[in-house]
């Protein structure tokens, strides 16, 4: 009698270190010679604001009460050496961003939103435009290695600046905005030619370290008379220690950026490499910032994929005064949305995976020097939109602040938070949900 | 502070450079004084940094970090030497430099012009926008990285790595450049090179004092402007 055994078949088995990303990462490597570079920040899975949870009150707390009891958002930027330190109704600004990087019409919705809340915004590597100072009530001027466009006229328009030593998505890098970006306008206001590559430095030409920078602080405060808050923005990766430099080299505020944080343009191996995670650097920044006996006399400014009022209230938990947001600003002004998903598909991407603002061909208008492109970012509606964002984050963090019992979101405390995860309670130094547990405390 | 009759003296012994340069920027709406004496100087920071007026500062001494940064308009005298950043991200005006200066003299500035009597140390010139800057000595090395705009002139020597990623500043060097960075090639000296160099010198007002046929040319060759993978080892 014959019989048929059939051998049961294993399924077909992907590799998780060779993942379909991974391998698709190697063709494209193999068949063009030269490394991804891309826009935006760090995709993989990191600890974050979601391995967190509130308390909330309970009886030994005091909730407030919802709509009627006050919970102030404002902070003050600048008052420990500034004559004219600036005051934000939010604690919640936006982060630099570009001329050149963004179309005019981003940057003037992101002016015009921002103004709406009574916050700033910021610029970038490439100068400020009249667009922008006209449309920000409240601006922001980033002192950056490259000095593109540096000018003291606009130093003295600034309400504050900025001196950017680096930024999450890649501490230690410098930047490339490719030629087609490279409009006329861009091209003249960075004196370098339309149409070639501009390579952003690295590192600032005139200074190095921290000796340095105390007095190209001196410097910059001498020419605008004492009178603007200067701020210093570092990526995150040795926090305590930058934080620390920072206060000793006479910033009035530090501005702490976490490797989730976007960028304009940058190798996909730095993003993705390079840098810590936000939820990693605030408490060693609070913590030098406390040991300096400088916490709350010198703010700190703390970004990186900054979503929800739940993320402002976290991040303000662990100490610090205010939250930055720059992708997500620039999703609320349109970038990414589904509607214009026949046109990622053309571009072989997706709403939602669209990251190649380098190319300069968003089809929603925002990263983009293409003027047909550019044009189709309303920035007046487009600003409604950031500005109701905006307010919305503001709401969600006073509802978890009142619910702790909170007149102030900065009220805030690390007491009110609880950890889902190991990593997230070591990092944040925040116990274990359920257990007085904080990894790497008090020797455990 | 002392007024005397044309000259407005201030010895920084006594007085510190924030009420100088408080005083010196107040004149940007029009002041009286138009010519500055600053004494003592004893290696302050920022001296006369940050002016945007039509006056001459003379600064009798040497200086520390950035002075004259940012310069508009103003003429400021070092008769002494010049630590690191001097006139940094200058737009206009003029700035000499009696003795030596530090390093990254003339930084980013995108305008003016920088006269340096004695040498100028490392990344001379450094990104600068279009500046023109005139050293009687030698610079150091790494002069002119990523310059963009305007003319940096050595009468002696030049360090290794002159001009490394350059852009279109033009480069003239009279005696021996060590070696050229990235991207940094020597380029044919024509006439319209020997006039735009003695117009140059001319406006620095040293014109006099060299031979423009001394000079050999240095700039661009432009293969970097667009990323390559074939020019990876190039950088």
């Amino acid at each position: 009698m014959n019989e048929t055994i059939r051998i049961p078949q294993t399924r077909p088995r992907f590799s998780a270190t060779f993942d379909e990303y991974t391998l698709s990462e190697i063709r494209r490597a193999a068949a063009t010679g030269i490394y991804d570079i891309r826009g935006a920040g760090t995709k993989r899975k990191l600890p974050h604001f979601d391995d967190l949870l509130f308390l909330g009150a309970s009886i030994s707390r005091y909730p407030l009460e919802g709509y009627r009891e006050k919970c102030g958002t404002n902070v003050v930027l600048g008052a420990r050496f500034a004559k004219k330190p600036i005051e934000l109704k939010i604690p919640i600004t936006i982060a630099g961003m570009s001329f050149g990087a963004l179309s005019a019409q981003a940057k003037e919705a992101l002016g015009r939103g921002a103004s709406i809340v009574g916050t700033s915004t910021t610029t970038g590597d490439g100068g400020m435009t009249p667009e922008e100072r006209g449309h920000s009530s409240i601006l922001v001027y980033q002192y950056l290695p490259s000095r593109y466009g540096m000018n003291p006229d606009d130093l003295r328009k600034a309400d504050a600046i900025e001196v950017v030593i680096g930024q999450g998505a890649k501490p230690g890098g410098g930047g490339m905005l490719l030629g087609q970006k490279i409009s006329s306008r861009v091209a003249k206001m960075r004196n370098l030619p339309q149409g070639i590559d501009q390579r952003s430095a690295c590192r600032h030409p005139d200074w190095t370290g921290p000796d340095d920078l105390e007095i190209k602080i001196q410097e910059l405060r001498e020419i605008t008379d004492w009178q603007k808050p200067i701020y210093v923005k570092v990526g995150a990766s040795r926090p305590y220690y930058d934080t620390a430099l920072a206060v000793k080299s006479g910033a009035d505020v530090v501005v702490l950026d976490g490797m989730q944080g976007g960028t304009a343009a940058t190798q996909e191996v730095f993003i993705e490499h390079v840098g810590i995670p936000i939820l990693a650097a605030i408490r060693p920044a609070v913590q030098a910032l406390q040991d300096l006996g400088m916490h709350r006399k010198v703010q700190l400014i703390v970004s990186g994929g900054i979503r929800t009022g739940a993320d402002v209230a976290k991040a303000l938990a662990l100490g610090a005064d205010a939250v930055s947001i720059g992708t997500a600003a620039l999703v609320a002004l349109g970038d990414n949305d589904p509607s214009l998903e026949a046109e990622y598909q053309k571009l072989g991407t997706t709403a939602g995976a669209y990251d190649d603002w380098h190319e300069g061909r968003d089809p929603a208008g925002i990263t983009t020097q293409d003027p047909e492109l550019a044009q189709r970012l309303d920035p007046i509606m487009a600003g409604r939109r950031l500005a109701n964002y905006l307010s919305v984050l503001t709401l969600e963090a006073q509802t978890i602040a009142r619910a702790a019992g909170k007149s102030h979101v900065h009220n805030l405390e690390p007491e009110d938070l609880v950890a889902l995860t190991v990593e997230a309670a070591a990092m944040a130094r925040v116990p274990l949900a359920g257990t007085s547990w904080i990894p790497g405390q008090n020797g455990s | 502070m002392t007024n005397q009759i044309s000259t407005q003296i201030v010895d920084l012994r006594s007085n510190p450079v924030r009420e100088l340069n408080q005083a010196l920027h107040s004149l940007s709406g029009g002041g009286s004084s138009k010519h500055w004496r600053v004494l003592h100087p004893l290696g302050a920071h920022a001296v006369a940094a940050g002016l945007d007026a039509d006056v001459t500062v003379e600064i009798d001494g040497d200086v520390g970090y950035y002075c004259a940064g940012m310069n508009q308009r103003a003429i400021v005298i070092v008769n002494g030497s010049a630590g690191p950043g001097v006139g940094e991200n200058m737009m206009s005006g003029r700035i000499y430099v009696r003795g030596d200066a530090s390093s990254a003299a003339g930084a980013t500035a995108r305008g003016g012009t920088l006269v340096i009597d004695g040498n100028a140390s490392a990344r001379c010139g450094i990104s600068m926008k279009g500046i023109d800057i005139v050293v009687k000595g030698s610079i150091g090395p790494m002069s002119a990285f990523m310059a963009q705009e305007g003319t940096l002139t050595v009468f002696g020597d030049a360090g290794e790595a002159l001009g490394d990623s350059i852009y279109e500043a033009k480069l003239f060097v009279r005696g021996k450049v060590k070696s050229l960075g990235a991207d940094c090639i020597e380029k044919p000296m024509e006439d319209q090179h020997f006039r735009e160099l003695f117009e140059k010198l001319k406006e620095a007002g040293v014109a006099h004092e060299i031979d423009v046929t001394d000079f050999r040319r240095y700039g661009s060759a432009r293969n970097l402007y667009h990323f390559h993978v074939d020019n990876a080892g190039a950088y």
